[in-house]
Formats: C-alpha cells, structure tokens, sequence
C-alpha cells in the first residue's frame, strides 16, 4: 500500500471506483433526459421514479416469478418502457403545443404518483437484491480490489451510452431522429410517421432509466425514494452538460461521478453538495454548460 | 404558457371593474370571521402557505419563471427565524425580519445563477441549488437535523403584546399575509410589473424594446424569495418549530400544486389553492402514504384538464378579472 497526496492508495481507488459507478448512472438517465428532452421538448421530471420502477420490477421478478437477474435485465426496461409509452400516448401527447413547464408539472406528479404507490405497498425501507452469481466475488488488480459486478456495471453502462450515441449519431434511424428534432413537419412530410418515432422514443428513454434502475439494485437497496433523491444530481448533470449533445452527456456523467468519489476522500463533508457547486461555478464561467450551444 | 383572453377587452360594467376589490373585502370578512368557526392554527398555517404560493405565484404567473426550489426560501428562512427567537433571544418581529432577510440574499445569490439560463434549464437550477442548501441544513449544527428546531418561543410582540395568546398572533399572521397580498398586487399593477407581463409574453421583444430584462427578472426573483421567506419565518413563530420538511424539495412542489390548483397567473388563486390543499391534507391524513399519490393525481390533472386552475376557471367563466 502506497500513499497518494496522504490519502491512502486503496481508499482513493475505493472512492474513485464508487465515483465511476455512480457516474454511470448520471451518464445513463441524463442521456435519456437528452434524448427525450431532444425528441418531446419536455423534461422528463418522472425518469428518477421510472429507474426506480425498473428497480423494483427487478425485485418483483425475482420475488414472483423467480426471473433471475440477466432476464429482469431485459423484461424490466421492456416492460417500464411499455408503460412509458403509453403515459406518452395517452398524457404528454396533450402538451407538445404548451410551454415546456407544463410537461415538467406533468411527469412530477407521476413521480409522486409512482413514488407513494410503491412506498404503500413495500414501505420507505430498502429491499435487498442480491448480485447474480455470475457476478459474485471479484479480482484483485494489485493496487486495489475490483468487484466484478461493479466492474461489469461500468462496461455495460459505457457499452449502453456508446450505442446510443452510434445509433443516434450514425445511423439512418438516428438520422430521421435528428431529422424529426429539428423540423417535424418537414420530416412528415417525407412520410416519416413522426407521431409514433416520439412515442418510441419516449419508451426508449424510459427504458434507459429502467435498465439504469435494475443495474441499480444490486448496488443500492431497493427502495422507493432511490429515484427522487438521484433526478435532483441528474438535473445538475444536465445543466452542467447541456443536452444539446449526447457525447457531452455521458462525459458530464462519468466526470461528475469520479470528483464527487475524489470528493468523498479528500472533503467528505461537501460529498453531498460538490455537483451543485460545480453547477454553480459552470453557469458563473460558462452559462451554456460545458457541451452546450447558447440558445 | 396558455393565457385567458383579458376578459376586460370588452366593455367593463360597474361589477367587472371592482371585482378584484370585491373579492378581496370578500376575502378579509372570511378570514376576520374563520377563527370563531375553525382551528386558529390551522387558518395562521394556512395564511403562512397562501403567501409563499402568492410569492411564487409572482414568478409563474407574471415573470413566466417556474422556480422549483422555493422551499429553499421558505424552509431557510423559517430556520433563522426560529433560531434567532430561540437562540439569540429576538423578539418576534425581528425573529421574522431575520429569516426575511436571509431568503432575500439567499435569494439574490441563487437568483442571479438562475437567471443566466432560460426555460426548462431555470427549473432546473433552481431545485438543484434548493437541494444543495437542504444538504447543508442536514449537515448544520445550528439546524437540529433531523430533530429540527423546536419548542420556538413565541415572544412578545415589540416587547408588550403575548403571541402565545392564539388572538393576538392570528391578528399578526392576517396582518403580515394582507400586507404581502397588497405588496404583490401593487408590484404587478406597477409599471414594473407591465414589463414582468412583457418579458412573460415576449422576451425577446422586450430586449428590443430596452429593458434590461436580466435586472427585471432578478428583482421579480429576489421579491418572491423575500414575500417567500416573509412567509416562511412567521410560519416558525406560528408553529414554534422549524424542520427540514420546510427546506426540501417536496415542500417545492407542493407550493407548485397550491398555485395550479388554485390558477397561474391569477391573484387570488394561490390562496384558494393552499387553503384547498391545506384542507385536504388535513381530511386526508388518515389514508397516509396515499396523500402523495392523491397529489400527483391532481397535478396531473391540473396540467391535461384544468390549466387555469380553480380561480382561473371561474373568472373565465365570469368573465372577470381575479
């Protein structure tokens, strides 16, 4: 063991793996708060209570059904997405024409909405979900011990934002999306059925925080407020970011995540706050956000 | 935003001209005369709610600003409040004028950070910067955490008035809730406040036209964080306690609920809202948990059926001014 500005090389490393893992979170939900942000025009106040959805299907999976961990991988997002898709068919619809605010008053009370049913029905304590077995144990790297699961939820994140970035960035799909963000109309009228890219998107957004929400509950227990304490650091995440650019999304992320883990071992106490006060540095230097165009 | 067509476009009769004034007589009789039918407490707390929504109503519904963080306002100015009459020994109304103050500089710090982004990103900011003083009120010592400040002492009103008589404070909290009514009325029939209206509509051609709007939008900001902490600190005084449900975000949205409910952009619509709200609360807390969910119904219902709000709707329906 070796000592790096006195700190402890293993606490430091401890600290700045934590910081990555949580940075893959920021990374995930902020990139689909751009992505729907890019699409709807609105801000999706209800992605924090959607990851904890994805969650606590997970859990339900496993509970109900005996469905293990890589399946809820896959079934939760498909399913918390379903449902965002139809929140969007049968709610956000209504308010494309409307100021932005009215979309954010919407998906807070669907917040609430999610939130207070699952807080009746499994309490504010957190539910334990065990790491697949698969992903049990860990190696040891020399200067420091590496879990695999928190290992395999950093590349699956960085894999997760990659792809959507490739797919939205260089693809004829992500083409018509970029096409559909700048100019509906026009893009309508190519015979593009815009209407349902939304609605897909949307899901797709969703799903995002559901798939972020079952990587999650290993990690942290599952409980119902997991959601509504992490969006707040996200909405920093994102005004820091801007979500004019998906690149500059995940980078946001990742780097948000690895100061406030070095944070943590150098000024434990402002842990908590050092996001917000990176926020406020970013709009006293640059307003824009670091990624972002200037409206 | 959606707007009402200014129903006073067609010619006013006697009635329409003076429905505000109307209202507002209707509005003192009700409160003048509720402490004889109903709890006290419950009508001060109440009054303490309506001016924060009215306060925050200033910013929606006139500036066009949505701030998500006003709880940080409320709840910071409350714990000054109470820390001072607690603490330092003030007496009320300085205990109140500290807990106002310290919401108008925090509110000129958060504001003039907010205001250098427009739109969705102004949310944004300011609920991230309300939850950054929440986790310093967690972390203070001065704060009680968890605990929050209790048992505040309730004073003598400059010296010779005793709060803890429940008529003499209901005649403080009606005076300082009138008082900021008035204030808020006066600022948005001013001249400044026609261009708040203007910069609500058309930003952009209101910087053509000269106005500094940056400066406009941070005075609005810093009035309703003051009007917000006014109400905030007298709330301490009234309840003799200060928690950190004042400074998180869920107070945030809940003084959002009170004016949509009530009606953006409307003036009595907040204090309808938050006695609406209040009132449920209260009926309600026997169901528990499920008060949040009955809440988000109701935004959700406010935003997809009813955007004018209680207030809103009726004066539509009226065709009047409220």
């Amino acid at each position: 063991m070796f000592e790096i500005f006195g700190v402890p090389s293993n606490a430091l490393f401890g600290q700045l793996l934590i910081g990555l893992i949580n940075g893959s979170f920021y990374a995930l939900l902020s990139l689909g708060l751009a992505v729907i942000f890019g699409m709807l025009n609105i801000i999706n106040f209800s992605h924090g209570a959607q990851y904890m959805l994805g969650a606590f299907v997970a859990y339900l999976l496993l509970q109900y059904s005996g469905l293990g961990y890589w399946p809820a991988l896959i079934v939760a997002p498909i399913l918390v997405g379903i449902t965002g898709m139809i929140v969007e068919r049968l709610m956000l619809r209504w308010l494309y024409k409307l100021d932005h605010l009215y979309g954010l008053l919407l998906t807070f009370g669907l917040a609430l909405i999610f939130e207070g049913v699952t807080r009746n029905y499994f309490g504010s304590a957190g539910l334990p979900y065990t790491v697949p077995d698969s992903l049990q144990g860990g190696r040891n790297l020399g200067f420091m011990f590496l879990p695999n699961y928190r290992a395999w939820v950093i590349v699956a994140s960085l894999t997760i934002c990659f792809g959507t970035w490739f797919v939205i960035e260089r693809t004829r799909l992500g083409a018509y999306l970029r096409a559909a963000t700048e100019n509906p109309t026009l893009v309508r009228a190519f015979g593009i059925n815009v209407p349902r890219m939304i609605t897909l998107t949307y899901g797709f957004g969703v799903a995002l925080a559901a798939f972020a929400g079952v990587m999650a509950a290993p990690i942290y227990n599952v409980s119902p407020q997991m959601g509504s304490e992490l969006i707040i650091v996200v909405f920093a995440v994102v005004v820091i970011g801007g979500m004019g650019s998906i690149l500059g999304a995940i980078v946001t992320g990742f780097g948000l995540g690895v100061v406030e883990g070095l944070t943590k071992v150098f000024f434990p106490e402002a842990s908590n706050t050092v996001i917000f006060v990176v926020m406020a540095i970013v709009l006293l230097v640059r307003p824009a956000g670091l990624f972002g165009r200037r409206a | 935003m959606e707007h009402v067509v200014d129903p006073l476009a067609t010619k006013p009769s006697a009635l329409r001209g003076q429905s505000e004034t109307i209202f507002f007589v209707v509005m003192v009789v009700g409160l003048v005369v509720a402490p004889f039918v109903t709890y006290p407490l419950f009508l001060m707390q109440a009054m303490c709610f309506a001016l924060f929504a009215c306060a925050f109503n200033l910013l929606i519904g006139y500036v066009g600003l949505l701030s998500f963080g006003h709880a940080l306002y409320f709840g910071w100015a409350s714990y000054l409040s109470a820390h001072s009459a607690k603490v330092w020994g003030f007496p009320p109304e300085f205990a109140i004028l500290t807990g106002t103050a310290t919401a108008a500089v925090l509110g000129l710090l958060a504001g003039s950070l907010a205001i250098r982004r427009q739109g969705i990103y102004f949310a944004m900011i300011t609920l991230a910067l309300a939850q950054m003083m929440y986790f310093f009120a967690l972390q203070a010592k001065f704060t009680g955490g968890e605990d929050g400040i209790q048992a505040v002492p309730r004073g003598y009103l400059f010296g010779v008035i005793d709060l803890k008589n429940e008529i003499a404070m209901y005649v403080v909290v009606l005076v300082v809730f009138l008082a900021g009514f008035l204030f808020i009325y006066r600022i948005i029939h001013s001249p400044f406040g026609e261009v708040l209206k203007a910069i609500r509509e058309n930003e952009q051609r209101a910087i053509s036209l000269g106005y500094k709007t940056d400066r406009y939008k941070l005075v609005a900001f810093v009035l309703s964080t003051t009007l917000a902490g006014l109400a905030g600190a007298t709330k301490a005084i009234v309840l003799q306690l200060a928690s950190l449900t004042d400074v998180n975000w869920p107070m945030s949205g809940e003084v959002v609920l009170m004016t949509l409910v009530g009606g953006l952009g409307t003036i009595f619509g907040p204090v309808v809202g938050s006695f609406v709200i209040l009132v449920m609360q209260y009926k309600l807390s026997i169901v528990g948990e499920w008060v949040l969910v009955i809440q988000g119904m109701i935004f959700v219902a406010c935003v997809l059926l009813f955007r004018r709000g209680i207030v809103g709707e009726i004066a539509n329906w009226l065709r009047l001014r409220l």
